[in-house]
């Protein structure tokens, strides 16, 4: 049973994303449809309603990094001119686009048509690239989000009611838009279909993310979280991604029941990551803390990289569409809130999930997730007193990547928790 | 509220006029406001690029522009990241370091690093810190009404800290006060355009910027006292080239460098403080005034990196703009470390290429102060222009 069970959502993760690929890979060189889309309110639920795959150019980027050879396609990128201070994830995208659709793990199709949200601003600028290079129409989902913290409204109140009019116009008009470029007729009941296994994944999703309160955590938020992230993405809306994340939550809920954690020796320090991956080194990032016992528990890269699927939001069928609406904007505000006003979500797991010190990791390459990171962390400290380590470096541009001087920092960091415990231990 | 911020200038020739508007707009110190602050008025401080500024204007606030100054972030620096633009961190500090009080603060989604702004000044102030999501849709046939919406829950806020009411009425006077406003800005982009020896760059750049930091009335004054000397100035033109400044929508170059640009050329047009002039014509004070602003907003306004609007594709905006101004060369700039600029310079130049307009790329930041290899560039520029 252990032997089935244990490790099972790291492989089928891992050969679900190589089946993704080798499909878009197909898709490209039939010269099919696809659609762009992001991770933060890819609105694979009406786009899978469509039949449209679905390429997510953060993700084919991040691929790049992790693969090594990122820099390749940044300098493609910056000798077409754009600055080596703009996104990493943009630049390796536009390379791609230059040299069509080459990538190390197949080939790219170029898009048909490309939906993005607002969720972060970059997304729009590089959809206005696609609309330039391939003459596509692109639909900019407007979420609003978050007004001041803890100004959320919810249903009933004039003003969540007034955004969610707005979504739910704009899913009107995407639907629209895609009977347009894909000829077919917008199917109400396979909208129905899709919606359902979105369902089930969210509840997976929400019921993973619980699990790891348990000591020892039983999976990696970084590592293990970054497959979990690939499949919730590009297979949300699809039977394959539902079992996934209902299993996931099965093999999970065994390692809680048995004792099984993540790490190979003694979970000694329980760390919570706010920032994006270092993907240039991501192994080794992720090492330099495992070395010291460390076991990051949760992120806010799974929250905001998973659209706030965190959140676990229930579609309901009988009113599909304004309730995707409403879903796209509690979630996708959600993943928003991660990024701009994360310390109230912060807070909380510090408590609930016992937690001993969080790791910042602002990025040159992202200014959406790092600009208000620092400041974050001041308050945190002030707050609660939580200890906390800020290291920057980038998820794509080993040129602005020290392991050294990182090394030097997040050693120091244990040696100040380990110091800490002590005292506390004798005080 | 009947209190004159900034008064000096009356009874004062037009180089004095021009001089005392520079020295505030360089100043960091932003000592109009503290005027109407003293005096018991609130004021809202708005980062770029747009602002309605005509609701805090009803409301009886004072709408300042929160965008940036020449001062060195010493206590902004330990609130951010390394990688960001001047303008975020110096704006913030203009607040940490008491050179401006605010009653409330808004910021818009017009890239990342301003969103988080609100999100940061809401952490370190207790007064009430808000987007202002303007929206990024603005092809959606439900934008305008939706923005509708978003102004009347801005008024709410605004109504609360000013302590009372935002009545139509008083929304349709305020309309009509930056009616005046946008005609008279108009008057002097006509000028910067038909006879721009009349005028220093600079000087048309702080006779503009003036206006982000005293009532919209005090602002109209001056430029309509101004505008006519202005007109009966002698002068005749120069062989300078005529060029289109891109790339100044948010943060703003240094003074300096405006001033060394028009040494070498005549800047006649520009997106200087853009969101002075977002709105382009007068807004229909009649209706729902709400509703009128909002339909401004997505029908009626200019055009920014930071406003997606399919009809208005950035490098066909700015061949419109540098043919209208009859230009004969653009400069693309970009602040240091602003994505959407950065991102848009790209765009700019491979259709000015395409549509065969040359054009000069570069960078500024608002602390520089430093423009001699700037300056040898531009002349070298300039030179192979004309003597081409």
């Amino acid at each position: 049973m252990t032997e089935d069970l244990v490790g099972r959502g790291n492989k089928d993760g891992a050969d679900l994303f190589r089946q993704w690929f080798t499909s878009l890979d197909e898709t490209a060189n039939n010269g099919d449809q696809a659609a762009y889309v992001f991770v933060m309110g890819s609105i694979n639920e009406i786009l899978k309603a469509f039949d449209l795959p679905v390429v997510f150019p953060e993700i084919n980027s991040l691929q790049t990094a992790v693969r090594r050879v990122a820099h390749e396609y940044l300098d493609v990128a910056e000798d077409y001119g754009y600055s080596p201070d703009i996104c990493g994830y943009v630049k390796a995208d536009v390379a791609t686009q230059l040299q069509d659709g080459l990538h190390p793990m197949g080939r790219i199709p170029k898009p048909t048509i490309a939906v993005l949200t607002n969720a972060c601003n970059t997304y729009i600028k590089w959809a206005e690239i696609w609309e330039r290079m391939h003459n596509i129409p692109i639909f900019t989902l407007d979420v609003p989000g978050t007004r001041n913290e803890g100004g959320q409204t919810w249903q009933g109140d004039r003003d969540f009611e007034n955004d969610r009019k707005y979504v739910a116009a704009q899913l009107r008009e995407l639907i629209q838009l895609c009977e347009k470029v894909t000829g077919k007729k917008f199917d109400i009941d396979k909208f129905r279909e899709v919606l359902g296994y979105a369902n089930r994944m969210s509840t997976g999703w929400s019921q993973i993310l619980e699990l790891n309160r348990s000591k020892p955590a039983v999976f990696n938020a970084l590592t293990d979280g970054t497959i979990f992230l690939g499949v919730a993405n590009g297979f949300r809306g699809t039977e394959e991604g539902a079992v996934y994340f209902e299993q996931l939550a099965q093999e999970l809920k065994y390692k809680v029941e048995h004792g099984i954690g993540t790490l190979m020796d003694e979970e000694i320090y329980r760390l919570i990551f706010v920032g994006v991956p270092c993907y240039p080194i991501f192994r080794r990032f992720n090492e330099l803390f495992t070395e010291w016992g460390g076991s990051f528990i949760n992120s806010t890269y799974l929250w905001f990289a998973s659209g706030g699927t965190n959140r676990g939001f229930q579609y309901d069928l009988d009113n599909p569409i304004d309730s995707l609406a409403e879903g796209v904007l509690i979630s996708v505000r959600d993943a928003m809130d991660s990024m701009f006003h994360q310390e109230p979500m912060i807070e909380d797991m510090i408590d609930e999930y016992s937690v001993d010190g969080v790791i910042f990791h602002p990025i040159k390459s992202c200014r959406t997730v790092s600009t208000g990171l620092a400041d974050s962390r001041r308050h945190l400290t002030e707050r609660l007193g939580t200890p906390s380590l800020f290291i920057e470096s980038d998820m794509m541009d080993r040129r602005v990547v020290s392991e050294a001087q990182m090394k030097n920092r997040i050693d120091a960091f244990f040696e100040g928790l380990a110091s800490r415990r002590q005292q506390a231990t004798h005080a | 509220m009947n209190t004159k911020v900034f008064d000096d200038w009356r009874g004062q020739p037009l180089d004095e006029i021009l001089r005392l508007c520079r020295d505030h707009v360089e100043d960091s110190d932003y000592s109009p406001v503290q005027r109407w602050r003293d005096a018991g008025g609130k004021v809202l401080g708005h980062f770029q690029v747009y602002f309605p500024e005509e609701i805090a204007h009803a409301a009886g606030l004072l709408p300042v522009k929160i965008m940036g100054a020449s001062l060195e972030p010493t206590a902004a620096d330990s609130r951010f990241g390394s990688y960001l633009c001047s303008v975020i961190k110096t704006s913030l500090e203009l607040a940490l370091s008491d050179n401006i009080q605010l009653d409330m603060f808004v910021s818009h989604p017009i890239c990342d690093a301003a969103r988080n702004l609100a999100a940061i000044w809401g952490r370190n102030y207790d007064y009430p810190c808000h987007i202002l999501y303007l929206p990024q849709n603005p092809n959606s046939g439900h934008s305008v009404e939706y923005l509708r919406g978003e102004y009347d829950r801005i008024k709410r806020t605004i109504e609360e800290v000013a302590g009372r009411e935002v009545t139509d009425e008083a929304l349709r006077n305020s309309i009509g006060v930056f009616n005046e406003n946008r005609r008279l800005l108009r008057e002097l982009y006509d000028i910067k355009r038909e006879t721009p020896w009349l005028l220093a760059a600079e000087d048309a750049y702080c006779l503009m910027a003036i206006g982000g930091m005293i009532p919209c009335e005090e602002h109209n004054e001056i430029l309509a006292h101004a505008l006519p000397l202005i007109r009966e100035k002698s002068g005749r033109a120069e062989d300078r080239i005529r060029v289109v400044y891109e790339g100044a929508f948010c943060e703003q170059p240094p003074v300096d460098l405006i001033r060394m640009l028009g040494r070498t050329t005549y800047i006649v047009d520009d997106d200087f403080v853009i969101g002075s002039r977002f709105i382009l014509d007068d807004v229909d004070a009649s209706g729902d005034p709400l509703e009128r602003l909002a339909h401004a907003y997505v029908e009626q306004s200019s055009y920014s990196p930071v406003q997606h609007d399919l009809r208005k594709l950035k490098e066909d905006m700015l061949l419109r703009r540098f043919r209208a101004a009859r230009a004969d060369a653009v400069i693309v700039s970009a602040a240091k470390m602003c994505e959407p600029g950065l991102e848009e310079q790209v765009a700019y130049t491979y259709g000015l290429d395409a549509a065969d307009v040359p054009y000069f790329v570069s960078e500024f930041e608002e602390n520089q102060n430093s423009f001699d290899q700037l300056e040898l560039q531009v002349e070298t520029f300039v030179e192979n222009l004309l003597f081409a």
